[in-house]
């Protein structure tokens, strides 16, 4: 049976691992291929580098800490975070990256993921799609409201007027071969997943969704798999924290009857 | 004992990186092949690749390699596919009509079953019957996969089945015949129990080689990729 995954996301800024509400409060992490490794052997089913590199020489530190990554993890790896075009999606890929994630480009040009699918195909093209919740006024009714989310981009500062709903499709019908959905409400939060955004997207897409964006404890986990039907969890700042560890998360996941890979520890 | 000498095949489609530095960390020497000459003195060929048939056929022939590769694998040398490298010894493809390389009956189709597609993630990998290729992996063990379609051996080719996997319905998701060996999933990818598959097929192949009937050394110079 296809297990449930656990991902951590390591943010990257020139060439360490930072900790913050994405852009502000950065504090130095350490070396990303160190706790990448460190993650694997705690079970991490995968990992995902997010790029926030101010510089541009960022870039460039970013391939190379991809390829020492490459070398001694043997778990898939997934890189986001300003990949503009077909070339720079290749040469992260030749890096050693198993798949890249279009975020701002992708909603700035949508054929950037057709391209992209096209030269590397479905399983290499993830679709990062940052979604506030906005409640909309019945035009009929003004008593009335309903709750839709909007698709926002630059790390949640700039507005689309994008129906995230409507854009997730779009995004699999040019060719993602998976969503990565994020609740910039509840990003940073700790408030927990939005599943009813996640349930939205998942009973109508036939793609694998990763849940983003609240995680605090092994409780959330499960309720993205459950309430919210992804396939797949990540979460950044209770793995760097150690608040909890992918472990625990994964056996409580396993305890509520969600099938994830138990690994078992590495003998120090 | 000299490292085993693994070529892996460059079509075009795949991530070389990964699959050379996990056969380089299982202690084997891996050159990347595009011509035939650079299958010379190899111990073993791997076959990588994700993504359609189409492309990779197309490469493989404008490269010349598609006799060299189909000999080699007549011959029953040592050979690994992997995910699409796998699909390429069926007759041919649902994904885009393309023929493949005809060493096992049968056809590449779409996980039709699939509640989720493509189908990606860990899933376990329940054996048919023993073989050397999954020593000291236990039975049902966890490897990584991303695809939408498999392989499916037609009834005269049941004999290549070696391991099964679910993901909705059923499919085949590793083979073994002679010295050729092909999985659906990504062994490079895979964390311990991958590198324990990749040590396990580069093993054989050395027992292959010490057995005296496995090619000659190399003359020439090829790329290394990692080591």
């Amino acid at each position: 049976m296809l297990r449930r995954r656990v991902i951590p996301c390591l943010d990257v800024a020139d060439g360490r691992v930072v900790k913050g509400t994405r852009f502000v409060d950065l504090v130095d992490e350490g070396d990303p291929p160190t706790l990448a490794a460190r993650y694997a052997a705690e079970g991490a089913d995968e990992l995902v580098y997010l790029d926030i590199s101010a510089a541009p020489e960022g870039r460039a530190t970013l391939l190379e800490i991809v390829e020492r990554t490459a070398r001694q993890v043997f778990i898939p790896l997934t890189v986001g975070g300003g990949v503009r075009s077909v070339d720079e999606m290749r040469a992260v890929l030749r890096a050693g990256a198993d798949k890249v994630s279009l975020n701002t480009a992708a909603v700035a040009e949508p054929s950037l993921i057709r391209e992209c699918a096209a030269v590397f195909g479905s399983q290499a093209v993830v679709v990062a799609i940052d979604a506030r919740r906005v409640t909309r006024n019945d035009p009929l009714d003004p008593t009335l409201a309903t709750v839709g989310w909007e698709v926002v981009v630059r790390g949640g500062r700039e507005a689309t007027g994008l129906d995230a709903i409507a854009w997730a499709h779009e995004a699999v019908g040019l060719g993602a071969g998976e969503l990565l959905v994020t609740s910039i409400d509840r990003d940073g939060t700790q408030a927990g997943f939005d599943t009813e955004l996640l349930r939205t997207i998942a009973t109508s897409i036939r793609v694998p969704i990763v849940a983003s964006g609240g995680a605090a404890g092994p409780d959330d986990f499960i309720a993205a798999v459950r309430d919210g039907g992804a396939d797949a969890v990540l979460a950044a700042s209770i793995f760097h924290r150690r608040i909890h560890a992918i472990a625990d998360v994964k056996t409580a996941m396993a305890a509520a009857g969600i099938p994830v890979r138990l690994v078992e520890p590495v003998a120090a | 004992m000299t490292a085993v000498r693994v070529a892996v095949v460059d079509h075009g489609a795949g991530n070389l990186v990964s699959i050379g530095q996990a056969l380089a960390a299982v202690g084997a020497e891996v050159r990347i092949a595009a011509t035939p000459s650079e299958l010379d003195g190899a111990d073993m060929l791997v076959l990588p690749g994700v993504g359609a048939a189409a492309p990779a056929m197309a490469r493989l022939t404008e490269r010349e390699l598609v006799g060299p590769v189909r000999r080699w694998i007549a011959d029953d040398r040592p050979f690994l596919g992997i995910c699409l490298g796998l699909q390429l010894l069926f007759d041919g493809s649902d994904e885009d009509g393309a023929t493949t390389l005809r060493i096992v009956p049968g056809r590449t189709t779409v996980l039709e079953e699939a509640p989720t597609l493509p189908h990606i993630g860990w899933n376990q990998v329940v054996r048919r019957r023993d073989h050397p290729l999954f020593d000291g992996i236990p039975d049902g063990a966890d490897f990584y996969f991303v695809h939408s379609f498999a392989g499916r051996p037609a009834p005269a080719a049941s004999d290549w089945v070696l391991a099964e996997t679910t993901h909705g319905g059923t499919f085949v998701s590793a083979v073994a015949r002679g010295r050729r060996l092909g999985v659906q999933f990504h062994p490079e990818r895979s964390g311990a129990d991958g590198l324990r598959l990749l040590a396990n097929a580069v093993r054989l192949a050395a027992g292959h080689r010490e057995e005296g009937d496995g090619p000659a050394p190399a003359a020439g110079s090829v790329p290394v990729l990692a080591g």
